[in-house]
């Protein structure tokens, strides 16, 4: 069969979602935002709710999130994403809230938000996205950067007496009684995005059913601020980062 | 039942990172010699008989450049 026939509108699998809007995304080649703002988009159009969802857009790489998804927007300064969901939602209950924010907005500047607003039990979305390391600003140290791992400011890896540990915010997030859905994910594979896919559906289930917070983290990799190539990226993160950030529900109630 | 698939690559917008290409199953994909209008070189169908629209490069695909056909014989 030739491929002219196989490429016809009646025979399309999968595509582009409207929801993405045309411009190019200006995250490096391979990086997981592109991913997860796929997932995100792929959701809101399967469920309908394009014109009831406001996304908190943060501050680092993904600060630009407002200009690829076709939704409502607000950017929050940094680390306070979750204050001004919280708020969004609280006057505007009947809408879709979630926050989009990095390890270097939420585990660091944004750790007091981050823990009040999930103790506080908002029925907000939270979609934390881990990439142990400060990409925007050119790969500096996080919260969350593994020991003995290279960046710019921890040239000879990252040392527990130095710097001190790696912060593993979501375990401590999972404590926290305002919670409902505490999940971590990644997105190097299909089956990882299918299953990221389903644990951030069921989180915008859950925020309109007000059971609590829902937070996922989604492992991540930052080939330009690791300097490694994406691919190798990819089999970097499985190989150092999953056995300090294992996958799976940590809560689901 | 077979399956063949093709797909349809927005090559302007392809970055070339291969994240794609390690998760293809059949080897169908590959990075062109040629590059787009920034630089990258893109994807395209290197070995379009092995395809079988399995559109697993479509869902790790970052940029969301890949659209995927599929038809059953």
């Amino acid at each position: 069969m030739d491929i002219k026939d196989i490429i016809k509108p009646e025979n399309k699998v999968y595509g582009k979602t409207p929801l993405l809007k045309d411009a190019i995304l200006h995250y490096c080649p391979g990086c997981s935002h592109g991913t997860v703002h796929k997932i995100i988009a792929e959701i809101i159009e399967e469920m309908g709710i394009q014109d009831r969802t406001i996304g908190i857009s943060p501050v680092g790489c993904s600060v630009f999130a407002y200009n690829y998804l076709d939704i409502d927007w607000q950017q929050a300064a940094h680390g306070r994403a979750p204050a001004l969901a919280t708020a969004t939602k609280r006057l505007m209950p009947d809408k879709y809230v979630f926050t989009y924010q990095g390890d270097g907005d939420l585990a660091s500047i944004g750790t007091a938000e981050i823990m009040h607003a999930c103790n506080r039990g908002e029925n907000i979305v939270v979609i934390f996205i881990n990439n142990a390391i400060y990409g925007m600003t050119g790969g500096q140290m996080a919260p969350t950067t593994l020991l003995g791992q290279v960046t710019a400011t921890t040239p000879y890896g990252r040392q527990a007496d130095l710097n001190g540990y790696p912060l593993k915010i979501t375990e401590l997030i999972a404590q926290l009684e305002g919670t409902c859905y505490v999940t971590r994910q990644s997105v190097q594979n299909p089956a990882a995005v299918r299953k990221t896919k389903k644990a951030i559906r069921k989180a915008f289930e859950n925020s309109m059913m007000k059971k609590g917070t829902s937070f996922v983290e989604v492992v991540s990799t930052c080939n330009s601020g690791w300097k490694i190539p994406p691919v190798q990226a990819n089999k970097w993160m499985e190989e150092n980062m999953f056995p300090f950030y294992p996958l799976g529900d940590m809560k689901d109630r | 039942m077979a399956l063949k698939g093709a797909i349809v690559v927005d090559t302007e917008r392809c970055k070339g990172c291969s994240v794609c290409i390690a998760n293809c199953p059949t080897g169908t994909i590959a990075l062109s010699k040629e590059v787009n209008s920034k630089g990258y070189n893109y994807l395209y169908m290197a070995n379009p008989d092995n395809c079988t629209g399995c559109t697993n490069c479509a869902t790790v695909c970052p940029d969301a450049v890949i659209t995927v056909y599929r038809v059953k014989l």
